[in-house]
């Protein structure tokens, strides 16, 4: 059954809900986009290489539908800026469906969350969250974005968009426009002199004569 | 299995070391380095830090940025394989008990990846019961173990500074590295509370030292718990001891070998160890003069209790029966928030060592107090690598404090979103308690009587109970805590709404990974398994060099004291072969 026509047979009662979903879970291909597949440049131990081949031996969690969904909302949560890319430039929906997979716990919560958004846009606007203009797609993530101003009514939506924010901030800020985003200085080799003397002026704070003879220090000129 | 056959190593070592860690490596070192030949038995995987590196690696290196596994539950970038569960190898409780024991299964175990806080212990830690009437003394005191914690202080190197402390005493300290901003805050806000700053004692090279392992100086990552794999600046027992150990052409590491049972003969003398390869099945047996548990304190007196023979019927070196009591870990307890000052502040590289540039030794007397013995306090914050779970839950911070003067609504996306994000990054910091536990009879590991591994080895059994001590230890912790938080100005964001219905927080037993007293040393054979050397009471030819010998911890890490205690018993097992007592 087309997706398209399910969702609108759903929102317009024709047929049970139940039936409806079970058709929609065989519709789409499972995206196979090999580029994307997850790479582990770190040391792994033997139970590990075992345990995320066999991880990544099941494929992508997402159909199409599903990671255009999750697409849309990361880059809703985290667009391009004057500071720094998007979320999908930095990569967050594979890194999504990577780690749905690695923590099956956010497999209900995120698939269902997004049918719920799916079927909250089509009541509302007949199609899609993905489908409906950016206007609506707004419109609707106002609903879920405050969880204190929420309606009780989208409660479930909003739960769900915490998560989606939460994973797209893991996501966006451990990938390499992320760390530049926030400012992360360190990771390298270096030799630490202390507090920078402006930071420090700042905080009016100063090291003691006991610290600054006793510690280690480093001529910034060597 | 239906043809079992158990293959013999033709050679004869003199010693046979199970473990790898702290103790083992240093008993490796130091008999080696005594041209003694030894065979190091390992649990688990062969491991390199040359080679099996995590070390300066980007989140992005890991698909999972850097979050838990069971395979590795404190993080993907972690050194330390193993962890709260092991698969095939169980442990029971019982009922209404609670331990959490983490098994490190690797070359160098623990020490991989340990927070490298290396606390001699104070004249005050060998004699506890002479003060409070609670536990036992050691057969040591600290003027035995001084000469042994001088020499590891120089040979593996270690920064601090002598404060010149009656039970934190001076040593031989590298200089510290200058506080980090928030430790500058946190040290403000204890000293107003009355607590005692001073530089960490971590052993972490802050400057090149003499050595044999090609050590260089701390290039200042943070990354210690993923091994320096680098410079070789921070001590792990592969690093520092064991590959070192190796080049003397004396040591022999056996990996993926599950120590069964300490063999004895007739006269009841060890004549070896027992193992299954996890690498082919097969059970093999390796000869040596004398036999060194250095397997963790609970995986060591699991294996005595294990090898029992008519000799030993009540199981190797426990006559006494107290193998296995007196288990006791570190009480512990945290708390954490942020600081509003360092809302939106400047960005520069604050990496600094791994872990913490200052911290508070125990700093009360307790007869003022309602609990015995006492903690010293650990300290986080600032900014830090982005991992898996960065910045989580915004929506509980973003609503709350002004953003750039601004009240925004909690939640909310977008380019304002991003300026949240960017705005509270580095403001966080965070304290915990190690404390010092009563070791008591009552609270043991035995061996189960109806379960056994995936290798037939019968399993650990754990009953542990923390008492009121402990429980008031923790109370206090979060008391100081709170005070030294309000002092900096800081809020509190969890951690701050324990009371006595979860005993204040107060870590499970095991929780802390400072498992000791199972295999405890003394003076009178009835009531301790080991001698003051070490050495097993029952059986000559015999040491366990672990966490297991411990009378007491202290509220001192005991990893610094496991390696003293180590090189003093290895000085003694080569002494004593001079003089053919063993």
């Amino acid at each position: 059954m087309d997706r398209r026509k399910s969702l609108k047979l759903i929102a317009t009662g024709a047929v049970a809900v139940p039936a409806a979903l079970a058709g929609c879970a065989t519709d789409d291909k499972k995206v196979a986009d090999k580029a994307a597949e997850p790479v582990f440049n770190l040391d792994r131990n033997p139970d590990e290489v075992k345990y995320e081949k066999e991880l990544l031996a099941k494929g992508p969690f997402f159909n199409a539908h599903e990671l255009a969904t999750i697409t849309v909302l990361c880059d809703i949560i985290i667009p391009k800026d004057e500071v720094s890319g998007s979320a999908s430039e930095a990569g967050v929906p594979d890194f999504i469906d990577f780690i749905v997979r690695d923590m099956p716990n956010h497999q209900v919560p995120l698939q269902g969350g997004l049918r719920w958004l799916d079927l909250q846009c089509f009541k509302r606007y007949e199609k899609p969250f993905k489908d409906c203009t950016a206007a609506q797609q707004i419109e609707l993530v106002d609903m879920i974005a405050y969880p204190e101003k929420a309606k009780p009514e989208m409660s479930q939506g909003v739960q769900f968009f915490n998560l989606m924010r939460n994973l797209t901030a893991s996501g966006f800020y451990t990938s390499a426009i992320g760390i530049k985003d926030i400012g992360y200085a360190g990771n390298q080799p270096n030799q630490w002199n202390g507090v920078p003397p402006e930071v420090l002026a700042q905080y009016k704070l100063a090291y003691t004569e006991k610290e600054l003879k006793e510690c280690i220090s480093f001529d910034k000129e060597a | 299995m239906g043809d079992l056959q158990v293959k013999k190593q033709p050679k004869k070592y003199d010693a046979v070391i199970v473990g790898s860690g702290a103790g083992g490596g240093m008993a490796a070192y130091t008999l080696a380095k005594a041209g003694l030949n030894v065979c190091i038995i390992e649990a688990g995987f062969m491991y390199d830090p040359q080679k099996n590196i995590t070390q300066l690696k980007n989140p992005w290196d890991s698909p999972r940025r850097g979050a838990s596994t069971k395979l590795r539950p404190f993080g993907d970038f972690d050194a330390c394989y193993g962890g709260w569960n092991v698969d095939g190898e169980p442990f029971t409780k019982e009922a209404g008990t609670d331990w959490m024991w983490w098994r490190a299964r690797m070359l160098g175990g623990r020490t991989n990846h340990w927070g490298r806080i290396s606390l001699r212990f104070g004249p005050k830690d060998f004699k506890r019961k002479s003060i409070d009437g609670l536990g036992d003394d050691w057969p040591i005191g600290y003027e035995d173990v001084k000469p042994y914690y001088d020499r590891v202080d120089k040979m593996i190197g270690i920064f601090g500074t002598n404060e010149g402390l009656e039970n934190d005493p001076d040593g031989f300290f590298l200089p510290p590295p200058r506080p980090r901003l928030h430790e500058l805050m946190i040290k403000n806000g204890a000293t107003q509370a009355g607590v005692k700053v001073i530089p960490s004692r971590l052993s972490i090279l802050t400057k090149p030292i003499e050595n044999d392992a090609g050590r260089g100086a701390c290039f200042f990552c943070a990354q210690c718990s993923r091994n320096c794999s680098i410079a070789k600046a921070d001590f792990s027992s592969p690093n520092v001891l064991i590959y070192p150990a190796m080049k003397t052409g004396k040591v022999e590491v056996i990996s993926n070998a599950m120590a069964r049972e300490v063999l004895t003969n007739k006269e009841g003398l060890a004549t070896g160890v027992s193992f299954v390869s996890k690498n082919d099945g097969m059970e093999y047996q390796v000869e040596g003069r004398v036999v060194i548990l250095a397997a963790s304190a609970c995986e060591s007196a699991r294996l005595l209790l294990n090898s029992k023979s008519d000799r030993h019927p009540n199981g190797l070196a426990n006559s006494s029966n107290v193998v296995g009591k007196y288990l006791h870990d570190s009480t512990g307890a945290a708390l954490g928030g942020v600081l509003p000052q360092l809302f939106d502040r400047k960005r520069y590289n604050e990496d600094g060592v791994g872990g913490m540039h200052v911290y508070s030794p125990w700093w009360l007397d307790n007869k003022k107090l309602d609990f015995p013995r006492g903690y010293h306090i650990e300290y986080w914050g600032g900014m830090s690598q982005p991992a898996y779970g960065f910045a989580g839950s915004i929506e509980k911070m973003n609503g709350k404090y002004l953003v750039k003067g601004k009240q925004k609504e909690a939640g909310g996306y977008g380019a304002s979103l991003k300026e949240d994000y960017r705005f509270f990054y580095g403001a966080s910091v965070g304290m915990a308690g190690r404390g010092e536990a009563i070791p008591i009879a009552s609270n043991y590991c035995t061996i189960d009587p109806n379960v056994v591994d995936r290798y037939g080895i019968p399993v650990l059994k754990f009953n542990v109970k923390w008492t009121e001590h402990e429980i008031k230890q923790a109370k206090h912790m979060k008391e100081t805590f709170k005070e030294v938080m309000h002092n900096m100005g800081a809020i509190i964001t969890w951690g701050g709404d324990d009371n006595e219905s979860n005993n204040w927080g107060l870590s499970k037993p095991g929780e802390i990974i400072h498992e000791a007293g199972t295999v405890r040393m003394g003076n009178d054979p009835k009531t301790s398994a080991l001698n003051k050397w070490s050495q097993a009471h029952d059986c000559k030819n015999l040491f366990c060099v672990d966490g297991g010998q411990f009378v007491s911890q202290a509220d001192k890490n005991i990893t610094w004291t496991i390696l003293a205690l180590s090189m003093r018993a290895c000085e003694y097992i080569v002494e004593e072969m001079k003089k053919q007592n063993l």
